[in-house]
């Protein structure tokens, strides 16, 4: 089978991948990419570990071919922060201990961030709702919901003093 | 979880689509959404040697509520069901529907065509379109025709579309009156135990116009013709309510799966239809 250019911005930066039709997006961003962030979990899109955002919709990169993605704008846990400047939802993970093992983090995170754009004062039952496609097996998911809501919070402060 | 290898087509229009159908026969798909076909395709259960996308043909997206007919095309996802303002006060039984299926991330890719055209008796949608009494609309190289829902579903996987054509719409009258899409379901993302969908209007304390519809508890969706005959006429007090529960799980057919044994998907199925009802009769 004929490889295919597949043009996308991931993070803000223009690339242009030739790779075979039958490429999952997940696949394409590790291996091809070597954006690691979005994990592979289950590959079987119920665990929502490899949670990217694809033209402002949360989707799960295992169930995407990258050929689907063609002339996306792709967002990863890349794209929202970095070591030394942490997107608020991160500083709110780490502040209210929203993880133990991490696998599951960066696929909540950017799924999290897609939710408060949408709906910026979200009810705890809202936030829950949110994130049903995200599983973590760590945390109980107490603590990502407190950390969600509180950087819905600290955003919106943000946002008023800006 | 890689898919076999195939050919990637993203045409532009229906016509097209049809041209690469008959192209390709047997060999070709047309995805949607893919959060049923792709996981097949990993699964390599399927052979599918062309792939063609749905997603670059304009004209099978959207939403349009004209003369109090509701029509919806093909391509309009789960998330835009849910987000139309228009679809709310035309049918509000959609959105309620649409918040039940799967997560956040495949509300945003699953497509309504996908989910009525795929045959799946565990898809929501198809045993929705029995609730409203939906018309399919078909584009086949011979060109459109249309089906009624209720006529759709032959068995599980099989329907009424033949495989040069696919669906490019469905329709149907806004509603008025009371309604409710119940689900039971063992957790987010799951499909029904057992679902109903509901409608029902009353007018001076007698219903005059019901629906009753299941998903999930045969393999095709479930009309329930007998439970429907019981609600209209009545003023739907709580032993009309008994019969019309009664009535509907005996429409049902359902078989046992990691989901339960017969007899408790068909008590489940009791609990959801009751609930469905006395719920519409609420909002009626």
């Amino acid at each position: 089978m004929e490889k295919m250019h597949v043009k996308m911005k991931v993070n803000g930066k223009d690339v242009d991948l030739l790779t075979e039709p039958r490429t999952l997006l997940i696949h394409a961003l590790r291996e091809e990419l070597g954006i690691t962030g979005p994990h592979v979990g289950c590959s079987s899109s119920h665990c929502g570990a490899c949670t990217v955002d694809m033209n402002g919709m949360s989707v799960k990169s295992c169930t995407v071919f990258a050929a689907q993605a063609n002339g996306a704008e792709i967002t990863t846990i890349e794209g929202l922060g970095s070591p030394d400047g942490l997107h608020v939802l991160q500083e709110m993970f780490k502040e209210h201990h929203g993880l133990q093992c991490g696998y599951c983090t960066p696929g909540m995170i950017t799924r999290a961030y897609r939710l408060l754009q949408e709906n910026p004062n979200p009810t705890e039952e809202e936030v829950r709702f949110g994130i049903a496609g995200n599983l973590c097996r760590c945390t109980g998911y107490q603590n990502i919901v407190k950390a969600i809501l509180e950087a819905a919070a600290k955003m919106n402060e943000m946002k008023e003093s800006a | 979880m890689v898919p076999g290898a195939f050919n990637y087509h993203r045409p532009d229009s229906v016509d097209a689509v049809i041209g690469l159908l008959g192209e390709w026969g047997d060999d070709a798909r047309v995805i949607a959404g893919g959060h049923s076909l792709i996981p097949v395709m990993k699964q390599r259960l399927s052979d599918i040697s062309h792939l063609i996308d749905l997603g670059g043909v304009e004209s099978l997206k959207g939403i349009s509520v004209e003369g109090g007919t509701v029509t919806i095309g093909a391509m309009t996802t789960q998330h835009e069901l849910i987000s139309s303002d228009a679809l709310a006060s035309a049918a509000p039984i959609i959105r309620e529907a649409s918040l039940q299926i799967a997560d956040p991330q495949v509300r945003y890719l699953g497509t309504i065509g996908g989910n009525v055209a795929n045959g799946d008796p565990a898809n929501d949608m198809p045993g929705l379109m029995q609730t409203l009494d939906a018309t399919y609309h078909l584009a086949g190289p011979n060109g459109t025709r249309t089906v009624a829902a209720r006529e759709f579903y032959e068995a599980a996987y099989f329907t009424a579309r033949e495989d040069d054509e696919i669906l490019t719409a469905v329709s149907f009258a806004a509603t008025s009156g009371g309604y409710a899409y119940e689900k039971q379901k063992r957790k987010i993302g799951d499909y029904a135990t057992a679902a109903a969908g509901v409608l029902l209007t009353m007018d001076g304390g007698s219903c005059s116009a019901a629906s009753v519809a299941l998903t999930n508890l045969s393999d095709t969706p479930v009309y329930c013709t007998d439970a429907v005959e019981i609600l209209v006429g009545s003023s739907v007090d709580d032993a009309t309510i008994a019969n019309a529960v009664k009535a509907a799980v005996a429409a049902s057919d359902p078989v046992a799966d990691t989901r339960g044994p017969v007899d408790f998907k068909k008590y489940v199925a009791g609990v959801i239809v009751r609930k469905a009802i006395e719920s519409a009769k609420a909002r009626a």
